[in-house]
């Protein structure tokens, strides 16, 4: 069941580095609840897309927003808002991961509440809980005193999975999830993802056709910093609109 | 093609680049090593737990280091608990807070200046700042006061080297997780910068012991017939004490000297050992 409420509402936004424009003018309602998913060639402005949503954008030097993004109604870029708090609400899981090297992958688990401020008592439970979520716990759970660097690349990214639904965010921004896992894993996130769009709203970068097709309700298309299209996941493959999207999907480029 | 005749210029360019290369560390080391031998023979003959714990005499046999070394471990330890509080925030500041300002980089250009200006220079400042001005006089505190300001932009140049090498990776990640920028910096910056700036600072520290012309300058003294009992005590360093029997006339004192020397030499060895030690230790917790 899903509902047609927007949790994310995005009106002409641009994106710059420097003077080096990569978005131009995004409109997207993003549905509460559900799936997201942004496809595109590499270098299309995906990755700086999402940092948008949650005010990762800015934090990058002389890097600019213009343009309004809505969280239930209430404009994020407003002076009134604390980006810090925002991002406790929208959060997310980077392109390359980055556990804490000097903590264990415990610590790295509760980071979200490590940082800022209140570990609870049941912090255990958390760690167990998130770690089977993001389909590790059963690689680690015998090390979770070890550092969360020790661990391979795709176990590594999982473990960052692990760590951004510990803080249970509203929206959950994730950036090529799988790029670095195996199949069976790959297929263990994609369950997690489906389970949590249940009850929170996710937006997920990914390259691969299948996945965006196997777990997202909906389907964004971008190229070089443009929405070229923005569908339901079923129209969008089958039946899209543009030619553009047709080829990129059919993979006659990109 | 792959003919190996080709390579043969490129082999003997790499071989003469390693031997010069090799030259340019085993020289050095030498020159120190028979420095260091020659003081350590001359001084054997002195060195003993006498020698440590007497305090200065006319007598050279019965001379020794005990307060120098005492002032010296005092007025280091004031330096450190100084200038690297200070110095640490001040480089925490510049790369976290101040980056890419115009202020920033106007006090970095300068702090890289101070850090080559000449230690009597500091010297001449202390005597006038903490000895005059604040009215320590030539105590202690004016001698850690002048040593912190003469490391301090080495400790924060090594700091602020350190936490530069903190991957901007993490720091976003931890922003991501919805932490201010204080709490990045307390809990994911600073601890991966542990190992760096540790070793940067024991290092100026141990720099600091050696220095005598700004400690001349402040006003140490070469004849402690006590130990110094607090902030405002008049107090002597090791360099000085060895300095002062080098310049007597009996060729005795200069048996003392070099015994003095060993004694500063092995203070040194044990702080850069210690230095070691607390890197490697932090570092392991890290891969
Ligand atoms: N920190 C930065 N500074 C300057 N330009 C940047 C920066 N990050 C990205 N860009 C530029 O912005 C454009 C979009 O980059 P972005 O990372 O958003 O692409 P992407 O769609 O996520 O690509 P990929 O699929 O390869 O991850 C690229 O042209 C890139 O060169
Ligand atoms: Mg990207």
């Amino acid at each position: 069941m899903s509902t047609t409420s927007t949790k994310l509402s995005v009106s002409d936004l641009d994106a710059s580095y420097g003077d080096h424009q990569v978005l131009h003018s995004i409109d997207m309602d993003i549905p509460a609840k559900e799936v997201t998913a942004l496809i595109g060639p590499s270098g299309c402005g995906k990755s700086t897309y999402l940092r948008c949503l949650n005010r990762m954008h800015e934090l990058t030097t002389a890097a600019t927003v213009n343009g309004t993004v809505q969280l239930d109604g209430a404009d994020i870029y407003h002076d009134d808002i604390d980006p810090v708090l925002l991002r406790r609400h929208i959060g997310m899981v980077f392109q390359k991961p980055a556990p804490f090297p000097t903590w264990s992958i415990a610590d790295n688990v509760l980071a979200g509440l490590k940082l800022t401020g209140g570990v609870p008592d049941n912090a255990d439970e958390i760690v167990e809980k998130a770690l089977k979520g993001a389909a590790l716990w059963e690689e680690v759970k015998d090390k979770l005193d070890k550092p969360g660097t020790s661990l391979s690349g795709g176990q590594q990214q999982r473990l960052c999975i692990a760590r951004a639904i510990t803080v249970e965010p509203d929206v959950l921004l994730m950036d090529e999830p799988c790029s670095a896992i195996d199949p069976v894993a790959t297929a263990r996130v994609e369950n997690l993802i489906h389970e949590l769009g249940e009850n929170y709203t996710i937006v997920v970068v990914t390259h691969n056709m299948q996945q965006a097709a196997r777990i997202s309700d909906k389907t964004a298309f971008l190229m070089m910093g443009e929405l070229v299209e923005f569908d339901e996941t079923s129209k969008l493959f089958s039946n899209p609109s543009k030619q553009e999207t047709e080829d990129y999907i059919t993979g006659k480029f990109g | 093609m792959m003919n190996k005749d080709q390579r043969i210029g490129g082999r003997i360019a790499e071989w003469g680049f390693r031997i010069v290369c090799l030259a340019a560390v085993i020289i050095p080391l030498l020159v120190l090593a028979t420095l260091i031998v020659d003081v350590a023979i001359d001084g054997a003959q002195r060195l003993s737990w006498e020698f440590i714990s007497s305090y200065p005499s006319r007598i050279p046999e019965q001379a020794g280091v005990l307060p120098a070394l005492v002032g010296s471990l005092f007025v280091i330890a004031l330096t450190g608990l100084l200038a690297i509080p200070i110095g640490v925030a001040a480089a925490v500041y510049l790369n976290e807070y101040g980056k890419n300002s115009w202020v920033a980089n106007i006090i970095e250009i300068n702090i890289a200046n101070l850090a080559g200006v000449p230690s009597v220079v500091y010297g001449l400042l202390g005597l006038g700042l903490f000895v005059r001005f604040a009215g320590m006089g030539r105590s202690v505190l004016a001698a850690g006061c002048t040593l912190a300001l003469l490391i301090l932009p080495i400790v924060i140049m090594a700091s602020r080297e350190a936490l530069r090498s903190v991957p901007g990776s993490l720091r976003e990640a931890s922003y991501g997780l919805g932490a201010t920028k204080w709490e990045t910096i307390r809990q994911v910056v600073l601890p991966m910068a542990l190992p760096g700036i540790l070793t940067g600072t024991i290092l100026s520290i141990s720099r600091a012991i050696g220095e005598t012309a700004p400690l001349i300058v402040v006003g140490a003294v070469a004849y402690m017939t006590f130990l110094p009992d607090g902030l405002d005590s008049s107090f002597s360093v090791l360099p000085i004490q060895i300095y002062d029997w080098t310049t007597r006339p009996q060729p005795e004192f200069l048996i003392n000297a070099a015994a003095g020397i060993v004694v500063l030499l092995s203070v040194m060895l044990l702080l850069n050992a210690a230095a070691i030690l607390l890197r490697n230790k932090y570092q392991k917790r890290m891969y």
